[in-house]
């Protein structure tokens, strides 16, 4: 080695045209999301010009009425995906909690422990969960595998035909409507409890994963494990806590769903876990963990909400092909993510 | 030196099965000091480091840090110590932000939580002391090459205020000017007190940076010298045991062969280019021949041999073989070819670490053969057998998961990965990087062999005594194209490469990021 040798120093001395390329860089993750914002735009646009009616209080109202379950189950799927993990039993969870607490509450249990009960039904398998994957090194697919047909199974042995909720259950006040504001006819803006817990968990999520140590854990793990745990990173404690966080938002979600049902069935939430994976890629979040924002999967939950909604309207498309829509939507921002990553990769 | 010492490890042993990696080790550290851990590839130096910094539980002995008798069970808790520990593949997370590598898990909060304008200052403070306060905290880590990102985890290591830091390879991946950089820093913080334990290969830094060294040997403690009590000489001869004669036999063994390259060159490229990674370039390659590619860290050299290999698809270019045109567009055509490409990059495009040694060295014959046609096992068996003798990798046991093994014996498998493949070209991308002085040796007459045998190799080194050593013809490489090629020689040294290199140093491009007039000083 000779000092001989001249080369640039360390300290870079970027010129100012490499400068604003390299801070356009660093938004360059908040693409997909920016994207899925703008899709969602236009599709608001596409529908009010197409079929009338879209751009109005109550389509928007009942948008967020009809996925505040969604919203809730995405964000905790955003949780898990950013750790570079998958929870495939939030579907479960909500069979299982929402039967559970239907028939508990037909049996004259106190709606308050009902909601509790439900909610720390998905706390404890999210808990099994993460104690399977951080202790017995199972893989997260396999371990969210097995919690799912456990749960499943499990909604199935207590009951295999739907159980109306009591009319005079204390749960169903989380569905009741409450209108903001009395716009003409039917054009109101109408709220329900549920849609405020949605929107509380969004807050809280947002809060947790950007201005917390465990929430910048999350995405330490993401980024990479083994730098987390070398770094002096809780990753244990972390990666716990984020499947404990997804089981019991997954609970919540069952409560809110039930809520605005007012019914529950062994077979509610079949693919849902995979729907709320779908909102949370379609919103900006890698699958391979490392990037991602909470308030990309809720719009991508309301994106899948709206193309529901867009495709009811339309009424030549049939029902059967939604799924189909869907795949493609995903595909694309898959694809757009894709396009992203191999540019920061220069 | 009359502080008592901040570390004090005695009689440490660490056992793993079958193996005794640490055997009754002592060690002392001062503040204050630049200490250089020396040993040999599997000599028991990670082993000790590990044992520090609390990833390894220690089966016997005794860890005193500032006087205090301490059980480490983790990395946090030999940060809340104050050990903080720089590794040789750098540890940071590429997903966030250059400020947040810096201080994840020291954020300064407040009552909304992590107060992020605060938390960028400090990092930019933390940033300013290894010479990196230009930067934006805000950047992504991935913005930054893998020289700086060392720097930002020296930084990391600082902002906790640690008496102790260890650095283990810390200059593996950087160049001259770097080195300097980091020496720089390294000199300032042991001058604000703090005790470094300074791990590298490369014997000239570390005898220009340390104070004191100790010495391991097989998992054994074999002294503990002033830096500047002991010559480089005595230095080896303690960490192999034995009198280096090797290198010495080594020294120009090239120029004692001949080549003949009247024939048909095995590969010859013209215009070879790839946008971004490569302007074209063309590389005749002979048999028997070794051909060295000298140039600084981000000249090319590995977009040069990922392209010849098909590991990315060249844009441009024409490709014969033995004289026959050719289309060499991904790694199975590059095999079926008999083109080998063992990578720079050990831990994530070499090793599969959960594979046995036997599985490992297996792994490209199978490829080539095809999946659905397995090797025998007796063939495997013999295959296997073979190469870890020819090889001499250590422990001689197939069946340990590659992991295990110390980083110079991984790379010994790997060339036998490819020697497996009976290769016609061989493309060795740093295989020296990292690995001590006997398996350096080992390596190096076995590519000189393998020449012997009618093989062209490819020898890529950021060591230029190395390159100078081994090859018969040197291409210089610079700013991703080539400069020339040079002829082994007595005129042929490090030093007529680096002025080479130098000459070339204005820059003409406005764009580049180099500031004009760094080679006015030559």
């Amino acid at each position: 080695m000779s000092a001989a040798i001249t080369t640039p120093p360390a300290a870079p001395t970027v010129s100012r045209l490499e400068r604003l390329r390299q801070q356009l860089l660093s938004r360059a993750d908040s693409l997909p999301t920016a994207a899925a914002l703008v899709i969602f735009v236009l599709m608001l646009a596409y529908g009010e010009i197409a079929y009338g009616r879209i751009f109005q209080l109550s389509t928007v109202s009942n948008l967020f009425i009809n996925n505040a379950h969604l919203i809730i189950l995405a964000v905790g799927l955003t949780f898990v995906i950013i750790s570079g993990g998958i929870d495939l039993s939030v579907g479960a969870i909500i069979a299982l909690s929402s039967v559970c607490g239907v028939i508990l509450a037909n049996a004259g249990w106190n709606a308050g422990l009902v909601i509790l009960v439900m909610i720390l039904i998905g706390s404890t398998i999210g808990l099994v969960s993460g104690v399977l994957i951080q202790y017995f090194d199972v893989q997260p697919f396999i371990a969210t595998l097995a919690m799912m047909f456990l749960g499943r199974g499990l909604a199935s042995m207590l009951s295999t035909v739907p159980v109306r909720l009591d009319e005079a259950s204390g749960i169903l006040l989380l569905g009741t409507k409450i209108k903001l504001i009395d716009g003409p006819k039917v054009n109101d803006l109408v709220i329900t409890p549920g849609v405020l817990i949605a929107l509380l968990v969004v807050a809280a999520a947002f809060i947790i994963l950007h201005r917390t140590r465990t929430g910048r854990t999350v995405y330490a793990i993401g980024g990479s494990e083994h730098s987390a745990s070398l770094m002096g990173l809780a990753v244990v404690r972390t990666k716990l806590f984020i499947y404990v966080a997804s089981g019991t938002l997954a609970g919540i979600a069952a409560v809110v769903y039930t809520a605005r049902l007012g019914s529950a069935q062994n077979i509610t939430g079949i693919g849902w876990e995979l729907d709320a994976i779908a909102a949370a890629v379609i919103g900006g979040t890698l699958l391979t963990g490392g990037f991602g924002y909470v308030l990309g999967a809720v719009v991508g939950a309301l994106v899948l909400g709206l193309m529901n909604v867009l495709i009811t309207r339309d009424g030549s498309i049939p029902p059967e092909a939604t799924t189909i829509i869907t795949g493609g939507i995903l595909l694309i921002f898959v694809l757009l993510q894709r396009a992203v990553i191999s540019r920061q990769r220069e | 030196m009359s502080a008592p010492p901040i570390v004090e490890m005695k009689g440490i042993s660490i056992s793993f099965p079958g193996v005794k990696a640490l055997d009754r080790v002592d060690f002392r550290l001062f503040p204050g000091e630049v200490h250089a851990l020396m040993g040999e590839n599997g000599a028991g130096k990670s082993t000790l480091i590990k044992a520090l910094t609390g990833v390894y539980t220690i089966d016997e002995g005794e860890v005193r840090i500032d006087g205090t008798p301490r059980r480490l069970g983790g990395t946090a808790d030999a940060q809340a110590a104050g050990v903080s520990t720089v590794y040789q593949e750098v540890n940071l997370c590429t997903n966030i932000s250059i400020g947040e590598n810096v201080m994840l898990g020291h954020e300064t909060r407040g009552p909304l939580g992590i107060n992020w304008r605060d938390t960028h200052r400090r990092a930019s403070e933390v940033l300013e002391k290894v010479g990196l306060g230009e930067l934006d905290p805000r950047l992504p880590l991935s913005t930054l090459s893998i020289a700086l990102q060392q720097l930002v985890a020296i930084s990391r290591a600082t902002v906790t205020d640690s008496t102790v830091l260890i650095l283990d390879e810390p200059t593996s991946s950087l160049d001259a000017n770097e080195v300097e950089n980091l020496f720089t820093v390294i000199r300032s913080l042991r001058d604000e007190g703090v005790a470094i334990l300074f791990v590298s290969h490369f014997l000239d830094q570390v005898y220009a940076i340390s104070d004191r060294m100790t010495v391991l040997r097989n998992g054994t403690f074999q002294g503990e010298f002033m830096t500047a009590d002991i010559d480089q000489a005595t230095l080896i001869a303690t960490m192999v045991g034995k009198e280096m004669k090797a290198l010495d036999s080594l020294e120009r063994a090239s120029s004692r062969r001949e080549v003949d390259r009247s024939g048909a060159p095995v590969y010859r490229a013209e215009g070879l280019g790839r946008k971004g990674s490569l302007e074209p370039t063309d590389i005749t390659l002979h048999a028997g021949e070794v051909l060295g590619i000298a140039g600084l860290l981000g000249s090319g050299r590995t977009e040069l041999a990922r392209l010849v290999y098909g590991a990315d698809k060249p844009e441009e270019g024409t490709v014969r073989l033995e004289d026959a045109e050719a289309q060499i567009a991904s790694p199975s055509q590059a095999l079926a070819a008999r083109i080998a490409y063992a990578s720079e990059n050990r831990r994530d495009e070499g090793i599969i670490r959960d594979l046995s040694v036997r599985e490992n060295l297996i792994l490209a014959v199978q490829a080539k053969r095809g999946w659905a046609r397995p090797i025998p096992a007796q063939e495997k068996n013999a295959l296997v057998e073979k190469y870890m003798n020819a090889l001499n990798v250590r422990p001689a046991d197939p069946d340990r998961p590659i992991s295990n093994l110390s980083g110079g014996n991984q790379q010994k498998v790997l060339l036998g990965r490819w020697l497996a493949t009976r290769p016609d070209v061989l493309i060795l991308d740093e295989p020296t990087r990292g690995i001590d002085i006997g398996a350096k040796t080992e390596i190096m007459e076995e590519v000189i062999a393998l020449a012997d045998e009618g093989v062209a190799v490819v020898f890529i080194s950021s060591e230029l005594d190395e390159v100078v050593r081994l090859s018969d013809r040197v291409m210089v490489l610079k700013d991703r194209r080539k400069l020339t090629e040079l002829l082994a020689g007595d005129s042929l040294t490090s030093d007529t490469i680096i002025a080479t290199i130098a000459e070339e140093s204005a820059p003409e491009d406005p764009g580049s990021l180099e500031p004009a007039g760094t080679g006015a000083s030559s």
